[in-house]
């Protein structure tokens, strides 16, 4: 299984990430050669062993549905590129 | 830096005696930046208005008397992906370079209660990628061993700069070996703590099934009573394991005999330096003299670490770093052209290459049509790796390797290569797939750089792996070695 220029395309729009062409290029090459590399993992046979996601015994961790303190809109703001009237601004996304 | 190869206990000891202040401490580790940090380049952010305030207000509490903690008043360094209340946290990125927290990790937290002052910020690879700290996209960190080589990474300004003196301990994380790669480059303790011991609350995430904080200490005491200061189960994290919380530094007996000590064949084999081999050999000789016995063993599917923890640190990094989207915090880009392009425009702008190579990586593993083959495939393998630590571990109490195939490598060698920088960490991922706890402790020099040796243990065992670690230390002086800046 080897990877396009135009793969690449596709999963930068999956990632939101704009490349260059010349990045573009590089990465198809090094991809091609990480993936290569982890085909190796194809002559193991995993035939119903189960995938481990978590090295700990959890699951579903809840805790009560209290109310407890928040952060002030301030502090939630200190750090946002662009704000107005208390919420943080972006570009319309309707028309 | 006279203070700081103190132990704690004399540390501890001369601040109750007044023979110095903590403002002297502190002092002390500012000067010894200034001194040595232009090329070492260990510092992003120093936080000297906070920690003078801080020093001057632990003065007064000294005057007053009273018992304190043996943290208490020392300086302390923090890798800049733990978020630090109104200290600069940048991750090293240019995404991140304004980001001013408004709250602390828990980690940090855990600190200030111990009243250890944070000295500043430490340097390491954009978002904790990489192996060298030359993916800092500020500037690389330098081995204090030679200037010339790099001191590892990820967590690479926190091993650098407590082996130049400049913190009395630092705090670093490790994903894939973060903490005991530089740790051994630069021929100092780093542990990783069992996956879930220590809070992630305010890491910045990378890989959430592998991110765990640790301390990077000069020796293996310090390193027991950090560690005693940051474990602990975390409500802010739901990963964080609610177990009973031991006491260390009761462990550290110097007593190994009987202690059962496996040593991975595949951790000794092909790619390894001779020289890394040789210091193992010798350590294990060590241990042999003090009544612990050794014997090889096969951990069959450590070939298959590497490209296993690409996969799965790669996707869940691309999912973890799908909040840099230049909305809510970081770097916005100038004239978007519609909220897609601004989430484009500034992920482009403000990542790294390393950055967006795995976040590229991830999200094709992650994608249609390929989930199956390498994401989940790798998830299957994680659990064939795991069961080699569990049958290991059912005949041994702890594991021994050396940390890393060889010593550290010069800067600019292989930064055209990924895959030669990843191989790097053969040796210390397969432990962090399996969650378990690892420390890198010095056991001698080849060539002048120093080579670590990796001692691992059962998962929430982190007593038994500083017991072995301490024991060796109390009958070698490889830790006493440092690099002359």
């Amino acid at each position: 299984m080897s990877i396009t220029t135009n793969d690449v395309q596709h999963v930068a729009n999956l990632a939101r990430l704009a490349l260059t062409d010349e990045e573009k290029e590089t990465f198809t090459g090094q991809l091609n050669a990480i993936l290569k590399y982890a085909e190796k993992l194809n002559e193991l046979n995993t035939d119903g062993v189960e995938p481990t996601s978590h090295v700990l015994p959890l699951a579903n961790v809840m805790r009560a549905d209290e109310v407890r303190q928040s952060l002030s809109i301030e502090a939630v703001l200190r750090n946002a590129p662009d704000e107005e009237d208390g919420q943080i601004k972006v570009p319309a996304v309707l028309e | 830096m006279a203070q700081f190869d103190l132990r704690l206990q004399d540390i501890h000891n001369g601040l109750k005696d007044k023979q110095f202040s903590v403002s002297e401490l502190t002092e002390a580790s500012f000067k010894r930046i200034a001194d040595t940090d232009s090329a070492v380049q260990a510092f992003l952010t120093l936080n000297e208005e906070g920690a003078r305030a801080q020093a001057a207000e632990l003065d007064k509490q000294l005057q007053a008397g009273g018992e304190r903690g043996l943290l208490f008043g020392l300086p302390a360094g923090i890798k800049d992906n733990i978020v630090t209340e109104g200290l600069r946290t940048t991750c090293a990125s240019q995404f991140l370079r304004n980001y001013d927290p408004i709250y602390d990790a828990t980690v940090v937290r855990k600190l200030k209660a111990a009243q250890s002052v944070a000295i500043g910020k430490l340097n390491m690879d954009e978002f904790a990628m990489g192996g060298s700290n030359e993916n800092s996209s500020f500037f690389a960190t330098r081995n204090p061993w030679n200037t010339e080589y790099v001191p590892g990474g990820s967590s690479g300004g926190s091993a650098a700069s407590v082996a130049a003196g400049q913190v009395y301990f630092s705090l670093g994380s490790d994903t894939g070996g973060s903490i005991r790669q530089p740790a051994s480059y630069c021929g100092i303790v780093g542990l990783k703590p069992t996956y879930g011991l220590v809070s992630r609350f305010g890491l910045v995430a990378f890989a959430s099934s592998l991110d765990q904080i640790g301390p990077l200490t000069k020796n293996v005491e310090d390193s027991a009573y950090v560690l005693q200061a940051i474990a602990g189960y975390d409500q802010m994290d739901s990963t964080s394991a609610n177990v009973e919380i031991p006491d260390y530094t009761s462990a550290l007996t110097g007593d190994v005999k009987g202690l059962r000590i496996g040593v991975p064949k595949e951790y000794m084999g092909q790619g390894v330096d001779p020289k890394v081999k040789e210091a193992v050999l010798a350590a294990l000789k060590v241990y042999e003299s003090l009544g612990a016995t050794w014997e090889e063993v096969s951990m069959p599917h450590t070939e298959y670490a590497v490209a296993t923890y690409y996969l799965l640190a790669s996707s869940e990094a691309s999912s973890n770093l799908a909040r840099f989207d230049g909305v809510r915090y970081g770097v916005r880009a100038e004239n978007p052209e519609n909220l897609i392009d601004l989430y484009r425009k500034s992920r482009s702008e403000g990542f790294g290459s390393e950055v967006k190579r795995r976040i590229m990586l991830g999200t094709y593993a992650l994608s249609s049509g390929y989930y199956d083959a390498y994401y989940k495939k790798a998830q299957q393998v994680r659990t064939l790796i795991k069961r080699d630590f569990d049958q290991a571990f059912e005949k041994y109490d702890i594991l021994i390797g050396p940390t890393a195939p060889t010593t550290a490598f010069r800067i600019g060698e292989q930064v055209g290569d990924p895959l030669t920088m990843y191989l790097n960490d053969i040796l210390t991922i397969p432990v962090s797939l399996a969650g378990v706890p690892a420390v890198s402790i010095p056991c001698g020099l080849a060539e002048g750089m120093p080579v670590g040796l990796q001692i691992i243990g059962k998962a929430f065992d982190e007593s038994t792996v500083l017991r072995a670690a301490h024991a060796f230390e109390q009958n070698t002086d490889h830790h006493k070695a440092r690099p002359q800046l």
